[in-house]
């Protein structure tokens, strides 16, 4: 139980006693405890299982994942494959994953700008901005999220109905259907812009990765940002000139009761965004505070004297540091915004919790559904997890 | 060696670990335990029937303002009461959600659920219920606003529409739209009451569920003429109080209850004549409905004046609907009496 | 950011120090106006914060309707629908704020809930005195919580009996919360040191605990609690819904509070440990007396403020149908003539959640600081 005695001497060499079966021998203890505490644990869920087990068999409830393979039945507004009712329960469980994923990368990569504009504003010499960033903390922080996502669920309701939709720019729709935008209509020219630009991006990080290698070399400084600007713009517009420059846009227009055409936010999508986004944004702010206050005064001040600007001296010398303190609650907020999203079920947004809640509800069968929530978020947590403790890993090696 | 003092933190640690083991069975309601096989002992011993009700649906289940539970399938808990325990008041009412209420019924937490359930082929066998009878003929349809101009359920092509998740309703939904090749954008929102609230703000064109619901509904709007409810009656849906499948005798009390009431109104026994007609009435069967003849409720386990009781607390079944439902707007339509033209409610012969 | 030097124009002669470089102007010029971009960036916040303002006080205050009129028990809001969103209708508000505090229990009895959230608060405010951190804390967490109970249902000292079903309101989230900590506190302490214990069985049972706890979300925690506790136990065995989700958020509680704890126990300097163990103390001594009362202590700000995270967290037992602060708000705008009130009714829940969340964090921020005191240079 107790670490093993101060003596130095024996820290040295550690002690290798005979097992003694006496109640004075440390180790016997420990077993003795270990033994009871996991026989008592054992019995307790060897109990609950033998009484689910007993239950389920008593009143003929069917259990097994066999009606993954049946009929869902059930109908899906927003899905990113595609998806029909008549699709079984595994398809649909895949939708609302697909849609947990959706809401939580995005809401994730939008926190963490909105974020650390405000956890930087907060800190700025400017009385109105960094009174403003702390009260948008304090409140926001202080408020449940279930409360905030009704509220902005409320509000996208009270909006005008499609036949008197707002229309800020032409072609941009805003009633209580959600958002509509005009969407390009896809051809194979758009999916080779796409994959061009992608080619772009990694042959700007390798152009870049050369010229930070012979800058050790030589010295020399080397623009990168013209042949950044080539590659990562130039490159797919030649691509789509090339290909005949298909230009055909989806306007949404009203038709029957809705919009036809064009891309949709829904409502619920867009009010839990804005919910997680401004909720977890609020906390992101105060882990970037932390952080960058994290480094001393004298690392601004010796980069300042080194004659760096002061957009540099973010840049080069406090965010690398500032990175290392803000990584892991970082990582707790992003995890925390995965598992809120789980709210969505309040607000008609069909994610995982939704679904599977639907699919127990009609198949009957309560434990496998929860079984399959747990078991999505479990991975996907672990998979956050897994990632940021590389990049936590990656960025501390720069430290020398 | 000296022994120390026991140490203040873990005297203090230990009590309040005394005081959880202590609360936690004593604020679990150990109840006199109640296996399939003798729901209806179970019930005697406590003295009380647990009833799984509606959360909140005018005309079926609602707490009135005083906090009484009131609706038609809070009378028949009550009808059901007075038959097993003589008096219709001894109910525990346990609001379940839509999600809750299966397992709620299948763990024993309640006797009974009398909540909107549409009898299912799969939830008769693989839930592990039985459903004890029909007590109301509902089919589901849509209700629009009047505003939207549409007459019939065809026009609604296009349309998005309000629809409570893991019902029948939801499925029975999508099968129309299939079968008559419409589409639609559900809205799909758990709570009654936030998808009310969508159709009502206009996020959705038309809202479905059961027309009783729907009646429900919009008897209780300010101005229930600004809506609609189309003709068309999509699916069938015949709701009735379920109980744990395996236990027979307590099916067959809450089947011949509901037969009972319906009977009742076939011999026009009423909660005003009903000790009159037990003690004079001279017909045969009236006779052995209300005990002095037959030892009917003997037969059933109970009280031979099982059905003086719940005639006198609740009434017969057209009572029972005209207290509850008729008020916020539905028709008797297919649960007007077997003599009626298009009337299904039929009661076997009490013999 | 922007750049703060200021070039004031050395002059020939010596003078006091110009009206601009002290006082309210070098204020002004220091934190709102240093140069252009701050200048810009001042104004335009300015001027949307003061429309803002002026927007939220037409909107909340000149407006508004404070009351309705309410012939035969339905309240006449065709006043507040004319206004079409241009004044709030806090007449919801006076008309339900009794049904949204305490929901359906008794109207007569409300004294008795509106007395339970007083002896919350006196709870929480004598908890927060440094006099009271002792083992005098338990004796006082067990009268009040006994007495809170003792009032909710009655039946004794001729107190009607009030069933479970019938509690609501601001009550039920005070009761998840507080009883939550209540329980989940010294399971948290149990797990963390048992995830530092030396012995690997006792060491995997709790992080095996702790990381599946934090790994899902505390909805999935609660549908189990609503949906499949009920098959856990033996039949004819029933534990009501109330305390199900109870039981949910201490579990859920304990986990993360056992995180916070464990936090404090690797704070703690290794000679403290290795004093202890010289002394010739036994585990549970040294646990006792030298390691538990120095890392709790260390550990009380962060300690509030996931408390502040599950005090939040009980609205969510919304989902599962239980009626508590926002459950009630909800129920209260159900009636016809109330519906579309949301925004009013989420405002002034909001209001209450604030208060409560506000104040324990300011606490902790005060706390955080003067327990830091010490470091400071």
């Amino acid at each position: 139980m107790s670490d093993a005695t101060a003596d130095p001497r024996f820290r040295r060499k550690p002690p290798k006693r005979p097992l003694r079966l006496s109640w004075a021998d440390e180790r016997i203890r420990g077993i003795f405890w270990q033994i009871i505490v996991v026989g008592i644990v054992g019995t307790i869920v060897w109990w609950l299982w033998s009484n689910t087990a007993h239950n389920l068999e008593v009143r003929r409830i069917a259990t097994g994942f066999g009606f993954l393979h049946r009929e869902a039945g059930l109908p899906i507004a927003e899905s990113l494959i595609s998806y029909e009712p008549t699709d079984t329960y595994l398809r649909a469980l895949t939708v609302g994953v697909l849609n947990t994923l959706k809401v939580a990368v995005i809401g994730i990569v939008l926190a963490t700008i909105i974020g650390t504009a405000i956890g930087i504003a907060r800190l700025s010499r400017n009385f109105l901005v960094a009174k403003i960033a702390g009260f948008y903390v304090e409140v926001i922080r202080d408020l449940p999220l279930l409360l905030q996502l009704l509220f902005w669920y409320t509000i996208m309701q009270s909006l005008p109905g499609p036949r008197q939709a707002m229309q800020p720019v032409d072609g941009v729709f805003l009633s209580n259907r959600g958002f509509k935008v005009p969407a390009l209509v896809w051809e194979n020219a758009h999916t080779a812009a796409a994959l061009a630009f992608v080619a772009g991006i990694v042959l700007t990080w390798l152009y870049a990765r050369a010229a930070r290698a012979k800058r050790m070399i030589d010295g020399q400084p080397r623009k990168v940002w013209p042949a950044a600007v080539a590659l990562v713009l130039g490159l797919p517009i030649l691509t789509w000139q090339v290909m005949g420059a298909p230009w055909e846009i989806d306007w949404p227009a009203l038709r029957g009761f809705n919009f036809r055409g064009g891309l949709t936010v829904s409502p619920e999508f867009f009010a839990l965004l804005v919910g997680l986004v401004t909720y977890t944004a609020a906390f992101i702010a105060e882990v970037v505070r932390a952080g960058i206050l994290s480094v001393s005064l004298g690392q601004w001040e010796a980069a300042q004297a080194l004659g760096l600007r002061s957009g540099s001296v973010l840049r080069l010398i406090v965010m690398p540091q500032a990175l290392r303190v803000i990584i892991p609650p970082m990582t707790s907020n992003y995890l925390n915004l995965t598992k809120n999203s789980s709210l969505a079920v309040a607000i008609g947004y069909q994610d995982i919790v939704s679904i599977a809640n639907t699919t127990l509800n009609q198949t009957g069968q309560a434990i496998e559904g929860i079984a399959i929530i747990m078991l999505v978020y479990l991975t996907i947590s672990l998979s956050i997890s897994l990632f940021m403790n590389w990049y936590n890993a990656r960025i501390a090696l720069v430290e020398r | 060696m000296k022994m120390p003092s026991r140490p203040t933190f873990l005297r203090g640690l230990g009590a309040a670990l005394l005081a959880t083991a202590i609360a936690l069975p004593a604020a679990a309601q150990q109840q006199p335990a109640a296996p399939a096989s003798s729901t209806i002992d179970a019930i005697r011993a406590r003295g009380t029937l647990v009833c799984g009700v509606n959360t909140g649906l005018a005309g079926f289940a609602q707490p009135d303002s005083q906090g009484v539970w009131r609706g038609f399938d809070v009378d028949y808990c009550r009808a059901v009461a007075a038959a097993l325990l003589g008096d219709a008041n001894k109910v525990r009412y346990v609001p379940a959600t839509a999600q809750a209420r299966f397992t709620a019924l299948q763990s024993g937490e309640v006797d009974i659920l009398a909540r909107n359930t549409t009898w299912t082929l799969s939830r008769d066998t693989s839930l592990g219920f039985d459903f004890a009878a029909i007590t109301f003929f509902d089919g589901q349809g849509f209700m629009v606003k009047r505003s939207l101009g549409v007459n019939n359920a065809a026009q609604l092509d296009g349309a998005t529409i309000c629809v409570q998740p893991g019902t029948t309703t939801e499925q029975n939904l999508t099968d129309w739209a299939r079968a008559n090749r419409i589409r639609f954008t559900p809205v799909v929102i758990e709570r009654l009451e936030d998808n009310i609230n969508a159709y009502l703000a206009g996020r959705c064109d038309a809202y479905t569920t059961d027309v009783s619901g729907l009646a429900a509904t919009r008897a209780v709007q300010a101005n229930p003429n600004d809506h609609v409810i189309l003709p068309e009656v999509i699916s069938k849906e015949p709701l009735g109080p379920l109980v744990r499948h395996g236990d027979q005798r307590f099916a067959d009390l809450v089947r011949w209850v509901h037969f009972g009431l319906v009977g009742a109104e076939e011999l026009g026994i009423t909660t005003a004549n009903v000790q009159e007609m037990a003690a004079s009435d001279a017909r045969p069967e009236v006779q052995r409905m209300l005990g002095r003849n037959g030892d009917l409720g003997r037969m059933l386990g109970v009280d031979n004046a099982w059905m003086v009781n719940v005639i006198r607390s609740v009434g017969n079944y057209g009572e029972v609907f005209a207290r509850n439902l008729t008020p916020i707007g539905i028709q008797r339509g297919p649960n007007a009496l077997w003599t009626t033209p298009g009337g299904l409610q039929y009661a076997p012969p009490f013999r | 950011m922007s750049d703060i030097t200021v070039n004031t124009p050395i002059g020939s002669e010596p003078r006091s120090a110009p009206i601009t470089a002290v006082g309210p102007i070098a204020w002004l010029r220091a934190n709102l106006f240093s140069g252009w971009l701050s200048t810009a960036v001042t104004l335009v916040i300015g001027y949307v914060l003061v429309r803002a303002v002026m927007g939220f006080v037409d909107w909340a205050f000149v407006n508004a309707i404070w009351s309705v009129p309410v012939t035969n028990g339905v309240a006449q809001t065709q006043a507040c629908r004319e206004l079409h969103g241009s004044g709030a209708c806090w007449a919801v508000v006076t008309e339900k704020h009794r049904f949204m505090l305490f929901g359906t229990y008794p109207y007569e009895q409300h004294w008795r809930p509106a007395l339970v959230c007083i002896l919350f608060v006196a709870l929480y405010i004598v908890s927060s005195l440094r006099r009271f951190w002792n083992w005098r804390l338990i004796p006082i967490w067990t009268v009040t919580l006994t007495a809170i109970g003792v009032l909710m249902w009655g039946g004794i000292f001729g107190l009607p009996y009030v069933p479970q079903e019938r509690w609501g309101g601001l009550p039920i989230t005070l009761i998840l919360a507080t009883f939550g900590l209540a329980f989940a506190f010294p399971l948290s302490v149990l797990v963390a040191l048992g995830r530092r214990s030396s012995l690997p069985a006792i060491k995997v049972l709790c992080v095996l605990y702790v990381e599946l706890i934090r790994g899902v979300p505390l909805i999935s925690l609660l549908f189990m609690a609503s949906v499949m506790f009920p098959l856990f136990l033996p039949e004819g065995m029933n534990i009501d819904k109330l305390l199900r989700a109870q039981i949910a958020i201490i579990l859920f509680a304990g986990a993360y509070l056992a995180e916070v704890v464990r936090a404090g126990l690797q704070a703690l300097p290794k000679g403290q440990y290795e004093a202890a163990d010289a002394m010739g103390l036994s585990y549970w001594q040294k646990t006792g007396f030298i390691i538990l009362p120095q890392a709790l202590r260390l550990v009380i700000p962060p300690l509030v403020n996931t408390f502040i995270g599950f005090f939040k967290d009980t609205s969510l037992v919304l989902i599962i149908g239980i009626f508590d602060l926002l459950t009630a708000g909800k129920t209260a705008i159900v009636e016809p003539s109330w519906q579309g009130f949301g925004v009013e009714v989420y405002v002034f829940v909001g209001l209450i959640y604030l208060v409560f969340c506000f104040a324990m964090s300011k606490y902790s921020q005060g706390l955080e600081a003067e327990l830091n005191r010490h470091r400071r240079r």
